[in-house]
């Protein structure tokens, strides 16, 4: 599924400063039965989010209108645990398009890479300088230019530069994805399945 | 140059190497459910493409699945939804599908090695992260997400970097009471939860050498909660054993020529891994966790550590031990609980049950305790018969159910109910794993047992 091209994002955050998230709070896994990739936003984080009887739980960041945002910015080890892309999609769906933190599960990171959420790894002090910033002034800004793979925290002009490969760089630049690339090399592909032994 | 086990695996399905990007990863067998590929066929269909092997691919339902009266229509109108719309995808592309109620049904990762699916030196992914779980035969296998998925059915690859690349070895032997489940927490909790991210791990020493492919299987299905992708063991006579003669595994002179190529599926003697870990089994004891993750797991006898002992900042430990209804410095020994789980695809296989059998027979499951046996298939479920377990498990008080994934991700009915503690031998004791609020401490099938028979956490080797 094609996703919309991904340059520059400049966006006030949701600071969610708990580590080792794991997809399973970022979508139980009830919330897994659909045929179609519809809907997943409204349950995004949905125990921390809602009390048993649906009504919202004040104290969680999500339902705090101070805060708000294209980027969510997390605490270390951030989507851990089970591969469900749900998790990406539900993140996307309800609005972000970058995920900060200073560390990521690797399935989640692959996930989100591939349907158009860049997951942005930081050092764990520059996280923490974010965290600050938010929680003194919420209306503080941040600017994620992918071509030049740097975050900047507008108030203060700190600044950290990212990794992504030259590939994934180049799919995000343009909103293109994997199948794009592997029907291009599907002849290849067939060469080498003759090679396999089993 | 000298190679890993792992470099082997992964080098010969290279398809096509991407400067500054990913390796095109060929996929010689790939397993889906019902709950993460249903938005992969749709993918395909928007795009007009159609399934490249579908051969490859083998669909079994798991997830979702009831463990009572499997014979009966699903009752949940999502869930049958969601069963109906892998046997049709499977139906429309001739992919193999064993649905509720086929005799190979099971999960995906029990029933994979149990009809030869799963092969030394194969890669195998699934949109699953206890996919890992394959790698006890030597095949390079990991999970995936949906657009992977969608990418394996119309391509038959994947596009991924390489891993690093850990070894881990555990040499000596393993105390009385110690099983797999124990050796695998117990890794995971000196690692913690993000220890292994980036790497690949092979296990190796003397305890894996020793272990049976069902042990292999259960350590290597942990691999992912300690971040690694994924974990794999050298095949032996053991490996070699345990697959041949099963349904899909090469015959005759393809089995032959298969063996020629196993046999050089070993770490050459001076091959460099990005990092080494290695562990004395003597100082492993029966295990359990007391918070909300994997990492989180310490010896029976042990107390719940403070939190200026752990890893990690105090306000996310302490957000879990109030989850948890626990606190610093608290026994695990003679804490209550409610609930006994023995299943899921780390501990629901023929030696899981003969263990939990070991300690219950000729004792009553505790009256406050609600017990819930899930074989890990039918093949499984026909050898705990078989093999008298059963009777063992009802004179005792116990009902067997029938296969699936149930409580340990509790998408079916299998809940444990909010507040309430359950001592589970599957993999995830994440909040609210096991249904809305409950609380989940991972175990192996003996401490299992232990808890079921007496109703509190009980130190198993008191009982063997």
């Amino acid at each position: 599924m094609a996703y919309d091209k991904f340059t520059t994002l400049k966006s006030t955050v949701v600071p969610l400063p708990i580590e080792n998230v794991d997809t399973d709070q970022i979508i139980p896994a009830r919330f897994l039965k659909a045929t179609k990739r519809e809907g997943f936003g409204d349950n995004l984080f949905r125990d921390w989010r809602y009390n048993g009887d649906d009504t919202p739980k004040e104290d969680f960041v999500l339902n705090n209108p101070i805060y708000k945002g294209k980027i969510l910015v997390g605490g270390k080890n951030f989507g851990s645990g089970s591969s469900r892309e749900h998790a990406a999609w539900a993140v996307y769906d309800y609005g972000f398009r970058c995920v900060v933190s200073s560390f990521f599960a690797d399935i989640f990171k692959n996930n989100c890479l591939n349907i158009g959420v860049l997951p942005v790894q930081i050092s764990a002090e520059f996280l923490n300088e974010i965290f600050e910033a938010t929680y003194a002034d919420p209306s503080t800004e941040v600017e994620i230019d992918l071509n030049a793979q740097t975050i900047t925290l507008l108030s203060s002009g700190s600044q950290e530069s990212f990794a992504i490969n030259g590939y994934k760089k180049d799919n995000m630049l343009n909103g293109f994805d994997d199948i794009d690339y592997l029907q291009n090399i599907k002849s290849e592909i067939e060469t080498f399945t003759a090679s396999r032994p089993f | 140059m000298s190679k890993s086990l792992f470099d082997k695996v992964w080098d010969s399905h290279v398809v096509r190497h991407i400067e500054d990007g990913p390796d095109v990863l060929y996929i010689d067998r790939h397993l889906i459910h019902e709950v993460t590929s249903p938005v992969a066929f749709v993918g395909l269909e928007s795009r007009g493409l159609s399934v490249l092997y579908p051969q490859r691919t083998f669909a079994v339902a798991d997830h979702n699945t009831p463990t009572i009266n499997q014979h009966l229509p699903v009752q949940d109108p999502l869930s049958a939804n969601q069963l109906k719309t892998l046997e049709n995808n499977a139906n429309k592309y001739g992919i193999s599908h064993w649905g509720l109620g086929h005799e190979n049904n099971g999960i995906v990762h029990v029933v994979g090695p149990e009809n030869g699916i799963t092969l030394p030196g194969a890669t195998i992914v699934c949109g699953d992260s206890h996919t890992s779980t394959h790698g006890a035969f030597g095949a390079i296998a990991f999970g995936i997400g949906t657009s992977e998925v969608e990418m394996v059915l119309t391509t038959q690859c994947i596009m991924q970097p390489k891993p690093k690349k850990m070894r881990i070895s555990v040499n000596g032997a393993l105390n009385k009471g110690v099983t797999p489940k124990d050796v695998g927490l117990y890794i995971i909790s000196q690692l913690t939860t993000s220890g292994a991210t980036g790497y690949f791990v092979e296990y190796a020493g003397d305890v894996f050498e020793n272990m049976t492919m069902e042990g292999r299987m259960t350590v290597c299905n942990l691999s992912i909660e300690m971040g690694a992708r994924g974990g794999m063991v050298a095949p032996d006579e053991k490996t070699f054993e345990y697959i041949k003669g099963r349904a899909m595994t090469p015959k005759g002179a393809d089995w032959d020529k298969a063996m020629t190529y196993w046999e050089t599926l070993k770490t050459d003697d001076d091959a460099v891994f990005d990092k080494e870990l290695t562990f004395d089994a003597s100082t492993i004891e029966p295990m359990i966790t007391y918070g909300t993750n994997p990492g989180m797991g310490i010896g029976i006898s042990k107390n719940i550590p403070s939190a200026d002992s752990v890893e990690g900042g105090k306000a996310t430990y302490d957000k879990s031990l109030a989850y948890m209804g626990y606190a610093e410095n608290e026994e695990m020994i003679g804490k209550k609980i409610d609930y006994v789980f023995i299943g899921s695809c780390t501990n629901g296989r023929i030696e899981d049950f003969r263990a939990f059998a070991s300690i219950v027979k000729g004792r009553k499951k505790a009256d406050n305790v609600t017990a819930w046996l899930v074989p890990g298939s039918h093949i499984v479920e026909a050898k705990i018969k078989e093999e008298g377990l059963l009777d063992i498990f009802e004179a005792a008080g116990f009902v067997l159910r029938e296969p699936g994934c149930s409580a340990c991700l509790a998408m079916n009915d299998d809940k444990v109910p909010a507040g309430k503690y359950a001592v589970s031998t599957s993999n995830r004791n994440f909040e609210g794993r096991q249904g809305p609020g409950s609380r989940t401490l991972l175990a192996s099938p003996l401490v299992a047992a232990a808890a079921a028979v007496t109703g509190v956490v009980t130190d198993p080797r008191e009982l063997l």
